[in-house]
């Protein structure tokens, strides 16, 4: 079982680092995502795949079929933020796409680099927005 | 369990839950944002009081006795980067009270600053590596929004920048303390320490420190990998890009410093490549910012350049360069996040943050260009300011170590800082303003960032000038990270409930 989790662990990395040298942010943005699942796999099986017993430890002993619950409540914990972090990665998606309209990386990357705006003339009534 | 140990987890989300109550009001949220980092200071002070007594204090979350609660410790070290942690919060939090044009963008930077502080002071006294992802990861939200603050075109695409590779970082974090947990049994930082020093651990630990080392160099902005900090930290708010650079890649530079000196503390080839990364960053830095023509970003190549000094001294390894990184760290934060500010206020006074289009700031505020000149020059190490000190410490135990080009490089280094830092006073401070006084901007409002940016210039000619007892603290420091026997004990030692 874990020799399974291990290859598909591979592959979504493997995948999911292509993606992340795409041009096109929304492949890097899903690229961030696979290889985020990726990795939760690999969290995961951290604790073994093959218990099928409950992990409650009694009086008895711990059971030996039981899977280490902690990678399980570690994963839990990445998964909740991983998502959080993919839902704001997708907001800014959005708005480069509102604001660029075009979401080339290397594009955006020269956007940044522009120089700095600089504060309208004292009587102007310009936009705030961008000022340091 | 010493209840003073989680005040500094508890008192910025406290802030941050009232200014969210309070969001209608928004003097109230900027009034309770202040009290919150002003409270964090006096905590962090209060913990090196505490601290310097040399206790280590030690603390079990649920009361789980370690490794199996989550231990949260408070050494020398830490207890000093809380401090400083309160103290360029409450510095920044009077320069977000500034008059600004965009009243919505003050009452959203307080709640999200008081969240980026949970996850710093977390990062700093957390004893857990699991742990420790979880603070990085409230940092990092925190940080997203505060980079975002205000919109714009530029912004988006800086942030899409910080979001990838900070994102990427995480996620190798991730993996390493899966790894470690998987090859060692347990993610206690102490019980760790202990099974690396037996030589208890397999060589797949070995790799996930690797890993874990590489994640947070991305995060300290070493070489080669800083390429994100100087094309995100400039397109910022200017509170926002001086909080990021006080604190954010030197949480990066503490989670190193922590991790080598507990699970690696004999020099070996982990110390060697520090040390060929270090002159590299420091060099590659400097360099940088020799190209650019806008204040922050040569301020923020210089970012990359200092944390450079830090990772020196981490790699020399002897108590003499500990002292030196957590002495350079104490000088750096507030010099870093000072000029950050007074660059700001630069800005707002001549119309623009482009150095062509500056000018004329020495004959029209003599008082800011004496602000200016002295972080500006405690950062390239003149005598008697602070980085003097801190670069003299790292020459010093360079030499001692007879790492010969690391020494030539730093005082290299320190030459192309004053370069820079000559470049900014010639054309921002000198110059007179090419627009001549039609140029000029109203100084209206900007009273509390001149107090806050005065304030942090007396720190640094208090560090500078009283050398002698901080110097003892941070050789204190170096030596309870050289000897993690210490830190050790007192974590397993710290039972859980009684």
């Amino acid at each position: 079982m874990e020799i399974v989790a291990s290859i598909t662990v591979g592959l979504l990395v493997a995948i999911g680092v292509w993606m992340l040298l795409d041009r096109s942010l929304v492949r890097v943005v899903l690229g961030i995502v696979v290889l985020g699942n990726g990795i939760n796999l690999a969290v995961f099986s951290v604790g073994r795949l093959a218990g099928e017993a409950a992990a409650f430890v009694t009086a008895a002993g711990a059971p030996a079929a039981a899977a280490n619950p902690l990678p399980q409540a570690l994963v839990l914990t990445a998964i909740v933020i991983g998502f959080a972090l993919f839902v704001f990665a997708l907001a800014v998606l959005k708005r480069s796409w509102e604001l660029h309209a075009n979401i080339e990386t290397d594009r955006i990357t020269a956007v940044a680099e522009e120089p700095a705006p600089d504060l309208p003339p004292p009587d102007g009534s310009a936009a705030w927005r961008d000022r340091p | 369990m010493n209840a003073l140990i989680v005040a500094p987890l508890l008192i910025p989300l406290a802030a941050l839950v009232l200014c969210l109550l309070a969001r209608r009001w928004p003097r109230a949220v900027a009034g309770l944002s202040l009290l919150g980092a002003l409270g964090l200071a006096a905590a962090g002070l209060a913990l090196v009081g505490l601290a310097a007594e040399g206790r280590i204090i030690a603390a079990q979350a649920g009361g789980w006795a370690a490794p199996y609660g989550i231990s949260l410790v408070v050494d020398r070290l830490s207890a000093a980067m809380v401090a400083i942690t309160g103290i360029i919060g409450s510095a920044t939090v009077l320069v977000a009270m500034a008059r600004d044009e965009d009243p919505a963008r003050g009452r959203d930077f307080h709640p999200l600053m008081h969240g980026l502080l949970v996850g710093v002071c977390g990062a700093f006294i957390t004893g857990d590596v699991f742990n420790l992802y979880v603070w990085f990861e409230v940092l990092l939200v925190g940080s997203f929004g505060l980079l975002m603050l205000g919109g714009g075109r530029r912004r988006l695409a800086g942030t899409v920048d910080y979001l990838v590779l900070n994102l990427v970082a995480t996620i190798m974090f991730l993996l390493a303390a899966a790894m470690l947990y998987g090859a060692s049994g347990s993610l206690n930082m102490a019980l760790l320490a202990q099974q690396f020093a037996a030589g208890e651990v397999p060589v797949t630990a070995h790799a996930a420190v690797v890993l874990m080392l590489t994640a947070f160099s991305i995060k300290a902005a070493l070489f080669p990998v800083f390429g994100w900090l100087p094309a995100s930290y400039h397109v910022a708010w200017t509170p926002v890009s001086a909080l990021f650079a006080g604190l954010l890649t030197k949480v990066g530079v503490y989670a190193l410093i922590r991790i080598v000196t507990l699970f690696w503390p004999d020099a070996g080839l982990a110390h060697e490549v520090l040390l060929w990364v270090a002159c590299a960053t420091m060099l590659i830095g400097v360099l940088g910012a020799a190209a650019q023509m806008e204040v922050r970003r040569i301020l923020s190549f210089h970012i990359v350049s200092q944390v450079g000094y830090m990772i020196l001294g981490l790699a020399l390894a002897t108590p003499l360069a500990l002292a030196g990184a957590v002495f350079y760290l104490i000088h750096h934060i507030v010099v870093k996040a000072n000029l950050f500010f007074i660059g700001g206020i630069a800005a707002r006074l001549t119309g623009s943050e482009r150095l062509p289009a500056m000018g004329g700031l020495y004959a029209r505020a003599p008082g800011l260009a004496i602000l200016f000149a002295i972080p500006a020059l405690s950062l390239a190490g003149i005598p008697p300011l602070s980085g003097f000190w801190a670069k003299f410490v790292l020459v010093k135990a360079s030499l001692d170590a007879s790492a010969w080009m690391a020494a030539t490089v730093a005082l290299v280094t320190g030459l192309f800082t004053l370069l820079s830092m000559s470049k900014i006073w010639n054309e921002a401070f000198l110059k007179p303003h090419p627009a001549g006084e039609a140029g000029e901007r109203s100084d209206v409002g900007l009273a509390p960032a001149l107090w806050a940016t005065g304030a942090l210039a007396a720190m640094t000619l208090a560090i500078g000038l009283g050398a002698g007892p901080v110097m003892d603290y941070a050789m204190a420091a170096a030596e309870q990270l050289a000897a993690p026997a210490g830190y050790i004990a007192a974590v397993l030692e710290a039972g859980g409930r009684r």
